[in-house]
């Protein structure tokens, strides 16, 4: 049944809506079977620093060209925001954008007395304010802890707002503490956009097809065009207009289903937009699966065939001089969950060994409900079982653990601070934050020399393996990884 | 001011942001009990700022709904339980964020049943809302210095060393020069006799220097206001007196006042320095100062394809204050319009203001308070002076330089474009390499 329900402000958190969890410990096989018949959360004893929903739903609306942000809390929660004015302005000649503008990023500033009076009327004044002052095609408001356990009346704020101004005022409720899936917080800012923003289609753009992705590099553009489409990105760099009449589109495909989970849903159920049901094209079984999805959704199976035939000539000489180089290693991975699968079947792809995996966090099945979008489980399919397979919130811990005693040749992460450990331990530490870069026949290619190359140049991580300092006690090396899930600790 | 109350282009963060101070003391360690965001939000905003066992080290409570309804006191118990098996540190700071604030978990009292058993644990409440980091600092050390130092002070007497200072400076992380800054205090004031006690990064020796704090004879504040709180704390617990300079010094002329005023108030309190010998080395240093400037006076005064004539600020008072003294008189680059970002309280806004004015008899340097820092933006881009200007600022301001194609220079936080690690803005050295700093940006310009 669908969890998709565009009438109500708040989104139904992933632990609730999809049943993610974010304690696991066993083998990939294991969890894909388990994935069907229902997940049982394990919580730790001990944890580290998680991410929060706010900063999720925050670079899915920053990033939008005419957009306003307010953060209405203390300044605390807005003060990493600035890193997402440096991604806008840096990758904007990645997406065409040849004068990036400021980014405007706002904070309620609340303070003591707003915790005991309430911070309604000052989120009023400041919605009115950041109209004057910047003249925003869409101002979006992002919640807080602090906003949300005091109560403040933030939906219907807006509303006045946006009636009062005539331009829409999104409310976006991503506190913090309602969710321990911070990607929680990609769903809230979509489910504000798609019941605020996104309108009923006028037409439908048979050469159109929305891409939701993050800010990478464009490979859709080229892939797209035998099929005589382009790509629609959203959110980021999409501009009020066009993420308005991203219903217009012919279909939907998601660059990481963790993240777009809940766009793609919406845009199908509630604006008759297809998704594309197959996963995002990693590895070559997957993106051969991609490719002839797309051709059937588009009605162009023959280019389909085409495409891939063409790519498999160009590039498997390649890849498979890749693969030569690359038998026998192996490799650890950690990053978020789609995406993390999603290296996982690129190291299937080139012949490494996955030793294991650390995954934030685990969706037993999408908001689609489609099994075919788990790239896990092709992955499994395609390469085998993953032993090892930890799904863990970015628990520092655990990961330093696995990896003292893996001590896999290579550690392969997306999501900043984890590659350190690897490069404490002398494991040479790949982080690729380009989630397109890997993708189809030439990703592998792109991925599998970034491999070569980087487990060619250890010089730096063998020396600060010399010079590592390391906080954590002997006694936890010596435990097993896992002794803090699922119970009290020893 | 904003009309709303509304910040834009934050320069600064909440009250946990202190943190980071825990995190500058050499194997302390920040225990969060605090919404799952919060320690991230932090390291998004310094950036490069892990330190020992901060960053994704920093145990956390990740507060969610549960604790929310229920309170979250168990569930902390329980983690700082698990730091001491899994984490090797010689201190530990709980920090609560706005959900235990507003919540109401009586951390003191938890730390308490701790600190019972021996351990070396602080528990400070930080809030978001209560206050931002320049003041959580102080509530930081302040804690610290009641809940750990004082266990201590049979085997620290007060004021029993006379040449022993407590330094009060850079406020850690906030500052981006905080470790090459304490750095170059503790050589300067040794220099002139003092034994320094820095209290943060790699010159200080970590909770030893700590616990040594009540020894010292007096305490320096360099700061224009914040950490005001902790020499005051420690004037009344340990009968320490304090001497203030108001802002950084940066270059020669305000390195020395710095030095000759805690120089005279050194002595004024017993210690015994030698005048002859400090003057000395004052003198030493000035002179190997100005053999730079004289060297480069020629590069200032005659290259003709363009340097800056004016700057404009946006910083903390201190920095403020520090770079307008001395690019006015030792550069030659003329302060205008200047922002305070820092939210300086009204009351010691006066005293500021009157420091400022002592930059020159002949001219007045307009200062402005501006904790939104994205209405200080909206100021600057209406101005127009003549010639070439350079702004001074964090990250946010280099599109504004090169929107009104000026020179910039990155020295304040959050700044993704700039890397700091030891460089220091404080001394004599800080004031050559500011130079150093300020000519690459401009001389990049050509090519």
């Amino acid at each position: 049944m669908s969890q998709i329900n565009l009438h109500i402000p708040e989104v139904s958190i992933r632990e609730i809506r999809i049943g993610s969890i974010t304690g696991f410990q066993g083998g990939a096989q294991e969890l894909v079977s388990g994935s069907r018949c229902g997940l049982k959360d394990k919580t730790r004893s001990f944890s580290q620093c998680l991410g929060c929903a706010t900063s999720k739903a925050a670079c899915m609306t920053i990033l939008v060209q005419d957009a306003a942000v307010i953060s209405h809390g203390p300044v605390g929660c807005a003060s990493c925001l600035h890193e997402f004015a440096f991604t806008y302005r840096v990758n904007s000649p990645l997406r065409g954008v040849d004068h990036p503008t400021p980014r405007k990023i706002f904070s309620t500033n609340l303070v003591e007395t707003d915790t005991v009076y309430g911070g309604g009327q000052k989120l009023a004044a400041s919605i009115r304010e950041v109209y004057e002052r910047t003249s925003p095609s869409v101002i979006f408001v992002l919640t807080t802890c602090a906003a949300g356990i005091i109560g403040d009346d933030v939906e219907s704020i807006c509303d006045e707002a946006e009636e009062e101004m005539g331009l829409p005022v999104v409310a976006i409720f991503c506190e913090g503490f309602r969710s321990k899936v911070w990607t929680t917080g990609f769903d809230a800012a979509y489910h504000g956009i798609a019941r605020k923003l996104i309108k009923p289609a006028r037409q439908k753009r048979s050469d159109t097809i929305n891409v939701i992705n993050f800010w990478g590099g464009d490979v859709f553009s080229d892939w797209f065009a035998p099929f005589g489409a382009k790509p629609n990105f959203i959110t980021p760099y999409s501009t009020l207009e066009s993420l308005s009449y991203s219903s217009e589109a012919i279909a939907t495909v998601q660059a990481c289903p963790t993240l777009g989970s809940y766009l793609g849903a919406a845009l199908e159920q509630e604006f008759g937009v297809p998704e594309i049901k197959a996963a995002p094209p990693y590895g070559i079984a997957q993106t051969d699966r991609w490719f002839r999805a797309l051709g059937q959704l588009l009605g162009k199976q023959d280019v389909a065939e085409r495409v891939i035939e063409e790519k498999k000539l160009k590039y498997m000489p390649q890849i498979e001089a890749l693969r030569e180089k690359l038998r026998g290693k192996t490799a650890y991975v950690t990053a978020g969950a789609a995406h993390g699968h999603a290296l996982l079947s690129v190291l299937g792809e080139l012949g490494l060994e996955a030793r294991g995996a650390a995954i934030f966090h685990h969706d037993p099945v999408y908001d689609n409900g489609y099994e075919e979008s788990d790239l896990l489980a092709q992955g499994v399919k395609e390469y085998g079982d993953v032993p090892n397979f930890n799904v863990c919130n970015k628990q520092e811990f655990e990961l330093v653990n696995v990896l003292n005693r893996l001590r896999p040749d290579l550690l392969l992460a997306r999501h900043g601070g984890m590659t350190l450990w690897g490069a404490k331990l002398g494991i040479p530490a790949l982080l690729i934050g380009d989630e397109h870069y890997s993708m189809g026949y030439e990703g592998l290619v792109r991925y599998g020399e970034r491999i070569v190359e980087t487990l060619e140049n250890d010089e730096f991580v063998k020396n600060l393996e010399r010079h590592a300092v390391n906080p954590y006690t002997k006694w936890w090396l010596n435990q097993e990884p896992h002794a803090f899930l699922g119970g009290r600790g020893k | 001011m904003s009309k709303s109350g509304i910040i834009e282009q934050e320069r600064y963060t909440c009250a946990i942001g202190a943190l980071q101070s825990v995190v500058a003391i050499p194997r302390a360690v920040p225990i969060l009990h605090a919404g799952p965001g919060c320690g991230d939000m932090i390291a998004g905003f310094f950036e490069r700022s892990t330190g020992y066992a901060g960053g994704s080290t920093a145990p956390c409570t990740n507060f969610s709904e549960q604790e929310v309804v229920f309170g979250g006191i168990d569930r902390l118990r329980e983690i700082i339980t698990n730091t001491y098996k899994v984490l090797d540190t010689d201190l530990q700071v709980i920090l609560t964020g706005c959900t235990a604030g507003i919540v109401g978990d009586d951390v003191e009292s938890l730390a308490e049943e701790f600190q019972a058993e021996g351990k070396p644990i602080v528990a400070i409440e930080t809030a978001g809302f209560k206050c931002n980091n320049f003041e959580a600092h102080s509530l930081v050390v302040n804690a610290i210095i009641d809940q750990y130092v004082a266990g201590f002070e049979a085997d620290n007497p007060a004021r029993d060393e006379k040449n022993t200072v407590n330094l009060l400076a850079s406020i850690p992380y906030q500052d981006p020069f905080w470790k090459g800054n304490l750095n170059e205090y503790k050589r300067l004031l040794a220099g002139i006799g003092l034994k320094a006690q820095v209290l943060f990064g790699p010159q200080s020796e970590g909770v030893a220097e700590w616990q040594r704090i009540p020894r010292a004879n007096f305490n320096i504040l360099v700061s224009p206001w914040y950490g005001l709180p902790i020499a005051e704390h420690l004037e009344e617990k340990y009968d320490q007196p304090y001497t203030q300079f108001l802002h950084i010094p940066i270059g020669a002329n305000q390195t020395e006042r710095f030095l000759r005023q805690v120089l005279a108030f050194a002595n004024e309190q017993g210690a015994k320095l030698d005048e002859a010998a400090a003057e000395a080395f004052i003198r030493r240093e000035s002179e190997a100062y100005y053999e730079e400037i004289d060297n480069l006076a020629t590069f200032l005064l005659e290259f003709r394809y363009g340097l800056p004539n004016h700057v404009h600020i946006l910083h903390d008072a201190g920095y403020v204050l520090g770079f307008s003294k001395f690019l006015l008189h030792e550069v030659g680059i003329v302060p205008k319009e200047q922002f305070v970002v820092d939210n300086t309280p009204p009351a010691f806004q006066e005293a500021i203001r009157a420091e400022l004015k002592t930059t020159s008899q002949k001219r007045d340097i307009p200062l402005f308070f501006e904790p939104d820092a994205g209405q200080a933006q909206a100021q600057l881009r209406a101005l127009h002076h003549e010639g070439r200007g350079i702004i001074i600022g964090s990250g946010w301001d280099k599109e504004l330089a090169k929107d009104k194609d000026y020179d910039f220079l990155s020295a304040a936080v959050p700044s993704p474009y700039r890397l700091v690690m030891t460089t220091n803005y404080a001394g004599f050295s800080g004031g050559l390499r500011a130079i150093e700093d300020i000519y690459d940006a401009v001389l990049a310009t050509y090519r």
